[in-house]
């Protein structure tokens, strides 16, 4: 039978919660599946992902895998798939680097972004979101190996099933041309203590109407409820907040439990990357804004008086 | 510096919402085409890394854009070089005979004709949201890679240090030419872009606008076309799409008048918090 390989996505050492979204892609998927850890120091992201029933947790450590390049882990990968015929990326930056370098290497066609997953006697045919989540395609890969990154905000997290997966190192294969030349100069952490964008329940967005005030007006809401923020095209663009926080077809997927969506119009492009959440609240003094459309529950106001009493009341 | 930039026209999509779905196929008829937003991107990028700033007219490198499409993509590919391309390629096809796989097995082969210090892409075309082309054909080469850059800045046109845009920040990778990069939208900022030639201009936010007298000067400048089979013996696809379904529609809920009813109505009613 088919098999199924889920790349882990780590970060500090452990699995970020979109390799649980592959597993359950490959739960859904109705094959059997192993998980491949690439990293510097993976113990303890194997250890935790031999729970989710994966037939083998396969580690790769190396020191020459301590930062994500693309350059280096897609040989690894690659050598590693041999024996499997689905390899699973997260649909993360992360993934979306490393997928098509892996998928070239294999001969494999890739089918970024995968929104569901069906399997007809063996034959697995995927839906992905296109012309910014207007139309849903249905696609087929016509190669023996295929290459998908999956949706974190699409599929549930899997929950640990308990049993432990046996734990078997992999060859680290030899890097090629290509890795020597790009060096990893650093990487320039957004500092916070808010949630990821893609963990949190509660994300708290804003949008051009916050103006220099984004942080002053969101960030109590956000601490209160614990959320992450979130941001527009135009509140980045505009220098409001900073590039990682943007929602949307070119930015973050997002579906999170609760979306606020403050002074934000609702373009076409921002929905595309929020419209799974569950609740949607949408803060706006233009009662015809787009974002209406999609909002659970719609307030009509000036967001600088109505967030702040938001935060009062919520307190009570 | 030479650079090679694919270029891809797309719907419009500030009318993205008006695409409609029937008998599972995407109608197109009726929407206006633009170049994709971040190709228009890359073109700037590779205009800025191959000028001074303050004299833009004096073009110090070549900047070559390709487009695969049909005979109507000229128009695109006549709008960069108006903004100051030095030359482009058609690359015979239509959409249907394309996917991602296909166009960067193609741009391999052109790469190895034209001998590029650089190709620079977007970093995904806003129909398909693919993004993938640039990683391939990185691999195709054996090349390095430096996708979703925000910024970038030629050290002596032998060396990019180019910012990414990942996941919760930015990651800052040296990639040693000939390499590809993929752009972001932030590229387009006032100072994302520095070289040799320009070491601190500062831009106008975006990309530039072609002037008219370019516009015409552009009529003048090369654009041949190339047939597909040129550039790749093999044009099986990977991808096949089967069908286009619409999404369901999210209904609207209900406006609330004050913020203790929407307090109220999340913790009785949704129950999230
Ligand atoms: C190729 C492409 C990709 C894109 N990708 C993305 C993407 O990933 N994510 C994204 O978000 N956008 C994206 N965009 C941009 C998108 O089209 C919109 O321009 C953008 O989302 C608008 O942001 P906004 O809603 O914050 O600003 P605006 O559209 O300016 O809306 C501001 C809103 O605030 C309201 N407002 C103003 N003052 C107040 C106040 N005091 N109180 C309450 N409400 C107030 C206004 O009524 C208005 O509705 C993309 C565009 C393109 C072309
Ligand atoms: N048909 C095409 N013609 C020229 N360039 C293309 C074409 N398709 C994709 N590209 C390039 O590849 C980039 C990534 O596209 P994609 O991987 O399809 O999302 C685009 O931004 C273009 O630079």
């Amino acid at each position: 039978m088919a098999q199924i390989l889920v790349v882990a996505e780590l970060s500090e050492g452990h699995a970020r919660k979109s390799t649980l979204s592959a597993i359950t892609f490959a739960k859904q998927a109705g094959l059997p599946f192993s998980i491949l850890v690439l990293g510097a120091s993976t113990s303890a992201a194997a250890q935790e992902l031999a729970a989710f029933g994966a037939q083998k947790v396969l580690v790769a450590e190396d020191a020459s895998l301590e930062h994500p390049l693309a350059e280096r882990y897609a040989p690894t990968v690659a050598a590693a798939a041999a024996g499997f015929d689905v390899i699973a990326v997260t649909a993360s930056s992360y993934g979306k680097d490393l997928a098509p370098r892996v998928a070239a290497k294999l001969g494999a066609g890739y089918a970024p972004d995968i929104s569901g997953v069906t399997n007809s006697g063996g034959k697995l045919a995927y839906k992905r979101p296109t012309y910014a989540g207007n139309a849903y395609a249905h696609v087929e890969v016509t190669t023996p190996k295929q290459v998908v990154s999956v949706r974190q905000s699409e599929f549930l997290a899997a929950e640990a099933s308990g049993g432990a997966s046996p734990i078997e190192k992999v060859a680290v294969a030899p890097v090629d041309a290509a890795a020597s030349r790009v060096q990893f100069v650093r990487l320039e952490a957004a500092k916070s203590e808010r949630p990821d964008l893609g963990e949190a329940r509660v994300i708290v967005s804003g949008g051009r109407a916050l103006k220099e005030k984004f942080a002053e007006v969101l960030d109590p809401l956000a601490g209160l409820l614990g959320a992450a923020v979130g941001a527009s095209r135009a509140a980045c663009d505009a220098g409001y907040a900073p590039p990682e926080l943007q929602v949307g077809q070119t930015g973050r997927v997002v579906a999170p439990a609760l979306y606020f969506a403050i002074g934000i119009s609702g373009a076409i492009q921002h929905l595309a990357g929020m419209k799974g959440s569950k609740t949607i609240v949408a803060i706006n003094k233009d009662p015809e804004a787009p974002i209406f459309q999609v909002a659970d529950y719609g307030l009509v106001q000036d967001l600088f008086t109505a967030v702040p009493e938001l935060v009062t009341e919520l307190k009570k | 510096m030479k650079i090679l930039v694919p270029l891809k026209r797309v719907s419009d999509p500030d009318n993205a919402n008006k695409i409609k779905i029937s008998g599972g196929k995407v109608e197109t008829t009726g929407l206006e085409w633009k170049p994709n937003p971040f190709d228009e991107y890359a073109v700037e990028t590779a205009l800025r890394l191959t000028e001074n700033g303050a004299n833009p007219k004096a073009r110090l490198g070549e900047v070559l854009v390709v487009s695969f499409g049909p005979k109507e993509v000229e128009t695109t590919l006549r709008a960069a070089l108006a903004t100051g391309a030095d030359r482009a390629i058609r690359v015979d096809a239509t959409d249907d005979q394309l996917d991602g796989d296909l166009v960067a097995r193609a741009l391999k082969a052109l790469v190895e004709k034209e001998k590029p210090d650089l190709v620079l892409l977007g970093k995904q075309q806003v129909e398909g949201d693919s993004n993938q082309v640039g990683q391939l054909l990185a691999e195709y080469l054996g090349w390095p890679q430096a996708t979703f850059a925000g910024s970038i800045k030629s050290e002596n046109d032998t060396a990019l240090e180019v910012h990414r845009e990942v996941d919760g920040g930015s990651m800052v990778l040296k990639v040693t030419l000939p390499a590809v990069v993929t752009v972001d939208l932030r590229i387009v900022a006032p100072q994302s872009v520095s070289s040799k030639h320009s070491p601190a201009h500062k831009y106008a936010d975006g990309v530039r606008f072609a002037a008219l007298m370019a516009i015409m000067a552009a009529k003048k400048k090369p654009l041949v076309e190339v047939k597909l089979a040129e550039l790749a013996s093999d044009t099986a696809l990977k991808i096949k799409v089967t069908g286009y379904e619409a999404p369901p529609a999210r209904k609207a809920g209900v406006k609330v008048k004050t913020v203790a009813e929407l307090v109220q109505k999340l913790k009785t009613e949704a129950r999230v918090i």
